[in-house]
């Protein structure tokens, strides 16, 4: 058997996997949502002045009113078939109201996703490099306050500092308000439109307004990611073949980065993983304190607004999106290191 | 100095054997002590609030609105004329409560069922982990979110979202401890000598499992804070006007714009400061109970 062939068993296994662990997690959502105690439509419609009559409907209309077991297959049948349910806020399918915000948090995590690699892995390599010496030190105690500082903390003061004092980067958005006023997204990845549009302006300021928010995001994740980084490289570095390149003479750039940074790539990319789940959360709390028009931001308007089957709609987004990106970690994960397989 | 001198070193010179110097323990657990020094005065300091702050948090006090620091203010005052140090003062009380409430909560819980879930094996544990699985491959702040939101906000529902989201960081590390140890001689040992399951369970193995879980709660309180305030600063706390570091935040962030730098800044720094050193023990204390054991990620 080729190793490609290996490689695709694993694929196709981890895929069937993957089904098992999100329909838990779609259950662990649905308990949440439905069983915890609060009724979705007390919560929606109670302290409004509405009769009985009018939760009753509205019970009926969700489906609570049917036993327990009759909701959550049809919570796992809609979900199947993509039916998300209405909005009551817009009166739009919830998926296409998701659909429609993904983009820009897919922008924003890609992006913070990248600074943090970046920044992790270019502290943790000199951190082990320069092991024990005072950059080390530094780096570490850098890396410890980086995940202890509050995301939307640092947003704030980025934007205090950035936008308000020195007035480089804008104060929020993803566009400027009169560009954004004309532009008509394709794709709703405004990196790419602006280019679809060969609006090479336009394409510069989605770029400053996404600076600022990828920062606060990729430098709270990046500490992980260095530390971890630190730890594997000083593990690798010890080994043997390590110092058989520095014995063939190679110069310390070509023994560091290829033959040690690339081992010590495997465990990266398992904590690269983990802290997606991280990054969602914090995309969260970096999307509100930019406005920047994401999924986290419909969650929390439609949490305001009691809208039940958009918060559930979203919960269940953000459970698929994670299981898929929990998956391609793992094929990432069986690429790099030979010796995983099933 | 081979391991057989080394041995002989120790044996046969008693000041080998002396416990180390004061300074010695000093230096070699710094960052632990540094990380307790820090949380005892923020927590004193927080309980002290009523004596040491210099007016009253909730009500308006002399000297104007959105005044920047100065003698009479060192912090500056709020748009309601309210005294900011005296609300970063009295702003740790929800965090720590909420923090340590939830994470004892956790701890007792997740532990427990690590210990069982492991031991017991089989289909319990099975399901047990799978389903913790999936609970912590999900965001936690997102999680906590969709609980406060379902059961409405407030002090209790706080403490039951947060509490929640980190049963399964205990149960992981309960449940691989039991594992390891349960295939161990004195297991064996104690089973031959007729122990019960659950002696053997709770008077041998998870005795032993509390070295690698103790050093998670250091972790997870430093993580609950932040998550606290972030549940506050996004309005899913108390009700204003209750002085709490990410709701202040909140309501300074509408002054940004404007300037008023001192609202936002020094509730952060609290934030910042405990939750680094609730990190810093966590560290220490993992290089104390686990000297030998790699430095955890």
């Amino acid at each position: 058997m080729g190793a490609l062939g290996g490689l695709g068993r694993y694929i196709a296994a981890r895929l069937v996997m993957t089904i098992p662990m999100l329909l838990i997690l779609l259950t662990v959502v649905f308990l949440i949502l439905r069983v915890m105690p609060g009724d979705p439509c007390l919560a929606m419609l109670g302290g409004r002045n509405v009769g009985p009559e009018v939760i009753a409907r509205c019970r009926q209309e969700l489906g609570v009113d049917r036993p327990i077991v009759v909701q959550y297959l049809h919570y796992l049948l809609g979900i199947a078939r993509g039916d998300f349910g209405i909005s009551i806020r817009t009166g739009r399918p919830v998926l296409e109201e998701l659909f429609q915000a993904f983009p820009a948090t897919f922008e924003l995590a890609a992006s913070g996703m990248f600074v943090a690699v970046f920044i992790g892995l270019v502290s943790g390599v000199i951190a082990a490099v320069r092991h024990d010496t005072s950059i080390d030190h530094g780096v570490r105690v850098l890396n410890i306050a980086s995940f202890s500082m509050p995301v939307f903390w640092i947003g704030l003061m980025f934007l205090m500092v950035f936008a308000v004092r020195l007035g480089i980067f804008p104060v929020g958005g993803r566009l400027d308000p009169v560009a954004a006023a004309l532009f008509e997204p394709i794709t709703n990845f405004y990196l790419l439109d602006t280019l679809l549009r060969r609006d090479f302006g336009l394409f510069l300021d989605a770029l400053r307004h996404l600076f600022l928010p990828a920062l606060t995001l990729g430098l709270v994740v990046s500490g992980f990611i260095g530390r971890m980084t630190r730890s594997s490289m000083l593990e690798v570095l010890d080994k043997e073949y390590v110092t058989v390149a520095r014995a063939k003479g190679l110069v310390e750039r070509v023994v560091v980065l290829r033959h040690a940074l690339k081992n010590a790539l495997i465990p990266i990319v398992t904590v690269i993983g983990l802290e997606f789940a991280l990054l969602m959360g914090g995309a969260i709390l970096t999307e509100t304190v930019y406005s920047w028009p994401g999924i986290a931001r419909f969650l929390l308007v439609s949490i305001d607004a009691r809208d039940f089957q958009a918060i559930q709609g979203t919960v269940v987004f953000i459970a698929i999106f994670i299981s898929m990106v929990n998956l391609l970690v793992d094929i990432a994960y069986a690429r790099l290191d030979p010796r995983i397989r099933y | 100095m081979s391991a057989v001198a080394e041995v002989a070193r120790f044996v046969t010179e008693p000041e080998a054997r002396a416990r180390p110097s004061f300074l010695g323990v000093v230096r070699r657990h710094s960052i632990l002590l540094i990380g307790t020094v820090i949380v005892g005065i923020v927590v004193t300091v927080t309980i002290l609030a009523p004596l040491l702050a210099p007016y009253d948090p909730t009500v308006q006090s002399p000297g104007g609105r959105l005044a920047p620091p100065s003698a009479a203010h060192l912090m500056g005052t709020d748009q309601l004329h309210r005294d900011v140090l005296s609300r970063v003062l009295y702003g740790g009380r929800l965090p720590l409560l909420v923090a340590a409430v939830s994470v004892a909560i956790s701890f007792s819980l997740g532990t427990s069922l690590g210990w069982i879930s492991g031991y017991f094996g089989g289909r319990l544990d099975r399901g047990l982990s799978v389903l913790m699985d999936a609970i912590y491959s999900f965001p936690s702040l997102i999680l906590a979110i969709a609980i406060v939101a379902m059961l409405g906000p407030g002090l209790l529902n706080m403490i039951g979202a947060i509490a929640f989201v980190y049963i399964p960081t205990y149960f992981r590390v309960a449940r691989a401890q039991v594992l390891t140890l349960k295939e161990q001689e004195f297991v064996e040992a104690a089973r031959a000598m007729g122990g019960t399951h659950w002696r053997i369970l709770l008077r041998h193995i998870a005795p032993n499992t509390l070295p690698a879980v103790m050093t998670v709660p250091s972790f997870t309180i430093a993580d609950a804070i932040l998550t606290e305030a972030a549940l506050s600063f996004l309005g899913f706390g108390l009700p204003p006007p209750t002085p709490d570091w990410g709701f202040d935040i909140q309501n300074g962030q509408k002054f940004l714009q404007a300037g008023y730098w001192w609202l936002i800044t020094f509730p952060g720094l609290m934030i910042i400061l405990v939750s680094v050193a609730f990190g810093m023990i966590g560290e220490g204390v993992n290089d104390l109970l686990n000297p030998r054991r790699r430095r955890r990620i």
